[in-house]
């Protein structure tokens, strides 16, 4: 095995809400190698975005409240950083894109400036070669005239192209790990397929890791190497791309394979869907987080919760029921 | 074209939105949302209408319902023309069609419980009395599958999912003929969506009603549809049925959207060939001349610049506006 870029180990997030305490991650741990696109699936509220704020220090505290866990990158724990430390990572080794552009850039700044921001500060770069490195970024990531539209607010950008300028953005100090969460959900299909045909391109021009956050598995099988899929705030399952979409094993990895129609395929069955709705975290689950709604559920899955099990080389899945052969693991 | 089979026709649907300007509202220009659209809806049928944000197809569903009144053109629903009704007559009509919204939150009034909500329409239309309401609003629950204990329950205690269900109920109480769902599972998570997919077609199935499907997302309207027409810019550029559109598409736009859409496959999707769109949708406010899509299009000529590709029959059953759909025969 290579050697792993970002290393994360029983990570645990929880909030502080009116309502109780919400605990959004529950020990997970998973780690990235050089080079490397990871996929993170899961649906709303799994953890997924929690996971990544945690590792880069955005968690706001209070009243989240990052309880045990390590995220080892280059023989660093980001979770053990002082504030100015990580910020010194955050935008230059690890680039960031979130899910609307138009929120996550500032707009009442030129794009120029927010883009030569990083330059400066990282990058220790004078303000005239900051632009014209600002330039080249925006024509690398497909804004044509870069040099013109430095001057240029957010709003006169569309929505496809804001999402450009943030991938500008993250990549403008060639960061080792880019954190990409939900960068095209927001965005039409045939711009979504633009985007991630550039971020194909950039990947294979820049040699990053990736950690593409999504809910959309269609999106995954695209980009991904390897895959996790998150549910309750755990990782239910993990394996290489293909791997997955051939043998899901966990029951909620199945289901939402087997929920959705695909374009590419007419006959019109019934979809499969998973009854009952995702847990609401306000305990910690003492049992499988995934049992009140798996049709294979067992006596032992409410009273213990399972740990991620190594079932062929490099899948691992968390659960009590060898579902492929109906009896327990 | 008079036939039996035939609930809905639309005939040259335009609505524009005037653009006002200055202390005496001088009408400055026009969003031309929808402009120029007609096809047919089959009793019992589901006619999906796809397209990207913006290309008109939730103006068409609601300038169909009279909720928004047309700038010209006619719908007519089951033998007559809505656009020349108004008033009793109107409201009359409306028994028979009904809308299921996209945002659960925000279709639903917060300071209504739920059997409030579904009862209003059987008060508002005057069909039911206090105590038959009552009863209606428990069998109409039982339908989309909600307990019927909840009826006294608030929206903001449902999830996304569920409340959806209260949309639907509300939709069904007045027994219509015909439902234009607007992106209804748009808002739901993936496990959640093939719920209401499948609790829609059951309806279907039960109460042989006709649906028009508005959806960005190709594959369910692929599951959910019989005939399918794809928008671009207020304009219908090719409607046929499902297996037709997904096998054969014969406009550039129907094509390269098909290519767009991420299969949760990663063997087909190494495999599959993309065609990736420049650039970003006109601004309906001022669309280029001719073909709408010309400004996109790989195969544009001087020709399509200068006259609009008439929406033709191109094989039985196949309609497309483009003047080179034959090509890809």
């Amino acid at each position: 095995m290579s050697e792993l870029l970002l290393d994360v180990q029983g990570l645990e997030t929880s909030f502080k809400t009116a309502e109780g305490t919400v605990h959004a991650v529950n020990g997970v741990s998973f780690g990235v190698k050089e080079g490397e696109t990871l996929g993170v699936v899961g649906e709303s509220g799994c953890g997924k975005s929690v996971t990544m704020l945690s590792i880069l220090g955005l968690v706001p505290n209070p009243p989240g409240k990052i309880n045990a866990g390590s995220a080892k990158f280059f023989d660093q724990d980001l979770l053990k950083m002082s504030r100015d430390e990580i910020r010194a990572i955050r935008g230059a080794q690890i680039g960031m894109v979130f899910q609307d552009p138009m929120t996550s850039l500032n707009p009442v700044l030129t794009v120029g400036r927010q883009l030569t921001e990083p330059l400066i500060l990282h990058l220790g770069m004078t303000k005239k070669q900051a632009e014209e490195r600002a330039a080249e970024l925006l024509e690398m990531v497909g804004i044509p005239n870069g040099k013109d539209r430095l001057s240029d607010f957010p709003h006169q950008f569309s929505g496809g192209m804001r999402q450009r300028v943030m991938i500008a953005m993250a990549l403008s100090c060639s960061p080792q790990l880019l954190i990409a969460d939900e960068p095209t959900t927001a965005l039409d299909v045939t711009i979504q397929a633009q985007i991630m045909d550039l971020v194909k391109r950039l990947r294979n021009e820049l040699g990053m890791a990736i950690i593409w956050i999504t809910h959309d598995l269609g999106v995954v099988a695209g980009l991904a190497q390897r895959v996790i899929v998150m549910y309750g705030g755990h990782i239910i399952e993990e394996a290489q791309v293909n791997e997955l979409f051939a043998n899901p094993s966990h029951p909620y990895t199945i289901g939402l394979i087997g929920s959705l129609p695909r374009v590419d395929q007419g006959e019109s069955k019934k979809l499969y869907s998973i009854e009952g709705l995702p847990p609401m975290l306000f305990e910690k689950p003492r049992h499988c987080p995934f049992a009140p709604r798996c049709k294979w559920v067992m006596e032992r899955c409410w009273n213990e919760n399972p740990v991620l099990e190594l079932v062929a080389p490099e899948h691992r899945v968390a659960c009590w029921v060898d579902v492929k052969k109906e009896r327990p693991r | 074209m008079s036939d039996n089979n035939v609930l809905l026709r639309v005939d040259n649907l335009v609505k524009h939105f005037p653009i006002m300007r200055g202390i005496f509202q001088k009408q400055v220009g026009a969003v031309r949302a929808v402009d120029g659209v007609s096809f047919e809806v089959k009793r019992g049928e589901t006619l999906g209408l796809v397209g990207e944000s913006g290309c008109g197809k939730s103006t068409t569903g609601r300038a169909i319902l009279q909720l928004y009144r047309p700038t010209s053109g006619s719908v007519n629903f089951d033998g007559v023309d809505l656009v020349k009704l108004k008033g009793e007559e109107l409201r009359k009509m409306r028994r028979k069609m009904q809308m299921i919204f996209q945002d659960p939150y925000a279709s639903l009034n917060p300071r209504m419980s739920v059997g409030e909500i579904i009862r209003e329409p059987l008060i508002v239309h005057n069909v039911a009395t206090e105590a038959d309401a009552e009863e209606r609003v428990k069998q109409l629950l039982e339908l989309v599958r909600l307990n019927p204990a909840f009826a006294s329950r608030y929206p903001h205690e449902f999830s996304g999912g569920q409340r959806q269900r209260v949309g639907i109920a509300r939709a069904l109480a007045l027994q219509p003929s015909f439902i234009v769902c607007d992106e209804p599972i748009s808002a739901l998570d993936v496990s959640i969506q093939a719920q209401v997919v499948n609790l829609l077609q059951e309806l279907q199935d039960q109460f042989n009603l006709t649906y028009l499907f508005i959806a960005h997302d190709l594959s369910m309207v692929r599951h959910i549809s019989d005939r399918v027409a794809v928008m671009y810019l207020g304009v219908v550029v090719e409607l046929t049925t499902r297996n037709e559109l997904y096998n054969n598409p014969l406009h550039p736009y129907t094509q390269a959207l098909l290519s767009a859409v991420p299969i949760p496959d990663p063997v087909a999707e190494t495999t599959r060939k993309r065609t990736i769109l420049v650039g970003d949708v006109p601004s309906p406010v001022n669309p280029p001349s001719g073909c709408r899509f010309r400004t996109r299009c790989p195969i544009a000529e001087s020709i399509c610049a200068e006259s609009r590709p008439e929406f033709r029959e191109i094989k039985p059953g196949h309609f497309v506006a483009c003047f080179f759909a034959e090509r890809f025969l």
